[in-house]
């Protein structure tokens, strides 16, 4: 393999670029980073999708970037790909730079884009044909790898890709990123739009595809999905609020929170925003977070002048963090 | 009586029930969750009450009109947005609000003057000249909404509003969703989060083409014996 440009010297250099020699090295000594990302800047016009974007994924990682549309990570997703130029910064998958090293490193990563574009009046059958075709291998190679997911669709292998149900399309198009055997996977916001037993589903497949050493980097909307990964970053204009594990960024979230119920939902939070030490009050399936003003909140207080207010069936209780209280919580810190 | 009506409403598409003989009403200023799997039904039957699609068989009346015979009113008489279909990319923001009112048939002194209230309440005065593209997507969402709400239809309908905005905007839409059901405004709405659904007064979940379960989001939960909203989904959605 050719590598054009010169490499920083902190770049990690992945085993199976190395001479084999009398020592064996594993490829954890030497690096475990399947994807290295230095200041990452991308511009389009005066607006700025991502704003020196740094971090790093290791080998065999389910690495999860959460945030809204407009956060930048379908940006960060296609310079990863080789499929947009950054404006600056160095960005390197699986040991290769994603400018100069474009072609090979097509080769070695996996690409599902968030919209679905598979070729519509191709079967399912031609569609996984043709993508194993372009990457020169076969089907039958790298069946192994996709027959878990395949093996759900291929009653349908004759019907057109375009006719398939979203759920059918999802494992497709999966089934087609995956079919060279590549060694990184990017998933742009696979879940999106798919109701909430398939994307249980999906989660599924990927953890399964992850024991297979697979490295997987998703993007996604769903701040319960980012429970699922092995670490997240946490996305918002084009910058990153925080990466961690999903535990340490719940753990990380340091002010006494508070969950209440009552009858009257909309009255109860315009009750508890009225409270004078409200920080903040936001809903939360069926109970509402509150968080307060003063370093220590009151439970007992609050409870009292909910049932002043004539709220019937008043419940406060404490309670720990989850990753979408942190993250809101971020995102404010971030404004302000 | 009730905004919506419908009994044993059905849609098929050849030899394929998309909607399969449902029968359900729903009360003026309640907030109704109509949830289902993809491909469960739900867009049809959404076409169908929006006066978009004929139904194959059943009955059903929106805002006091006939689905079969009244389409047209339907559509005069309710507020619809969704996550595809909203605004104007290239208009300024003063500019979608004044091409909806004109589609509603408004007259100009009344767009005028929705226009200011409606940026004034939406916080939304600096952005008037600025063009849809350019403001973030929690206005968008916020600001589509409101103009669903521009002709003060009784009845509206959410399609996916939330799909993709940041958890804190994403609350702000539910306080607008409340503010607009206390003006006594029916609110129907579609969505993949599960915790919107016990913002509801009930919810519908759809299996196959029917209604699987309806009920407020405390009565679900203890018929399907489950500690939250996306246990009774997965429950029904798995069959």
């Amino acid at each position: 393999m050719v590598e054009k440009g010169a490499r920083p010297d902190h770049f990690p250099i992945t085993i199976f670029q190395l001479p084999i020699t009398g020592s064996p090295i594993t490829a954890k000594e030497v690096s475990t980073h399947a994807v290295t990302v230095t200041d990452l800047s991308k511009r389009y016009g005066a607006v700025t999708a991502l704003g020196g974007v740094s971090f790093a994924v290791e080998e065999g990682e389910l690495f999860g970037f959460i945030g809204p549309d407009g956060a930048g990570k379908t940006t960060l997703f296609r310079i990863l790909v080789t499929l947009l130029l950054p404006d600056a910064g160095e960005a390197f998958v699986d040991g290769l730079h994603v400018v100069d090293d474009f072609k090979a490193l097509r080769r070695r990563l996996g690409y599902m884009p968030g919209r679905f574009s598979l070729y519509q009046d191709l079967s399912v059958e031609e569609n996984l044909r043709f993508f194993a075709s372009v990457f020169g291998t076969t089907v039958e190679a790298n069946y192994d790898l996709i027959k878990d997911i395949y093996q759900q669709i291929e009653p349908f292998r004759k019907r057109r890709a375009g006719a398939l149900s979203g759920g059918m399309k999802q494992k497709l198009a999966l089934s087609c990123a995956l079919i060279h055997r590549p060694r990184v996977l990017f998933l742009d916001e696979p879940t999106t739009g798919v109701d909430a037993v398939s994307r249980k589903e999906f989660w599924e497949m990927l953890r399964r595809l992850k024991t297979g050493g697979l490295t997987i980097v998703v993007s996604t909307p769903y701040m319960d999905e980012a429970r699922l990964c092995d670490r997240v970053a946490l996305i918002q204009d084009g910058r990153l609020l925080e990466i961690a594990t999903p535990a340490q960024i719940e753990a990380r979230y340091d002010r006494p929170l508070l969950a209440v119920k009552a009858d009257r939902r909309h009255d109860l939070i315009r009750a508890l925003r009225a409270y004078p030490h409200a920080r903040s009050v936001y809903a939360f399936g069926e109970y509402l977070h509150y968080t307060d003003r003063r370093p220590a909140a009151d439970p007992a207080a609050l409870h009292a002048y909910l049932e002043q207010q004539g709220f019937v069936g008043v419940e406060v209780r404490p309670i720990e963090a989850g990753i979408e209280d942190a993250f809101m919580a971020l995102m404010r810190g971030h404004e302000t | 009586m009730p905004i919506i009506e419908a009994h044993d409403l059905t849609r098929k598409f050849g030899a394929f029930t998309a909607v399969d003989h449902i029968t359900f009403d729903v009360a003026e200023g309640e907030i109704l969750g109509f949830l289902g799997a993809n491909g469960a039904g739900k867009t049809t039957a959404i076409r169908m009450l929006t006066g978009l699609l004929e139904p194959t068989s059943g009955a059903a009346t929106v805002a006091g009109f006939d689905v079969y015979r009244q389409p047209e009113r339907i559509k005069q008489n309710i507020g619809y947005m969704s996550q595809k279909f909203s605004l104007y990319e290239d208009l300024s923001v003063a500019e979608n609000i004044r091409f909806y009112g004109g589609i509603y048939g408004l007259p100009g002194r009344a767009i005028r003057r929705k226009t200011d209230a409606l940026l004034d309440k939406l916080d939304l005065a600096h952005a008037r000249d600025q063009r849809i593209q350019a403001l973030p997507l929690g206005w968008r969402q916020k600001l589509a909404f409101s103009v669903a709400l521009l002709h003060d239809p009784r009845l509206v309908f959410l399609d996916e509003p939330t799909g993709g905005v940041d958890p804190i905007t994403r609350r702000q839409f539910w306080d607008l969703i409340y503010e607009t059901a206390a003006e006594g405004v029916t609110v129907f709405v579609t969505t993949h989060y599960m915790d919107e659904a016990e913002y509801c007064d009930r919810v519908s979940i759809m299996v196959d083409g029917r209604i699987a379960a309806l009920g407020p989001p405390a009565a679900l939960k203890q018929q399907f014996a489950a500690a939250s909203m996306d246990e009774v989904f997965v429950r029904l959605a798995r069959g």
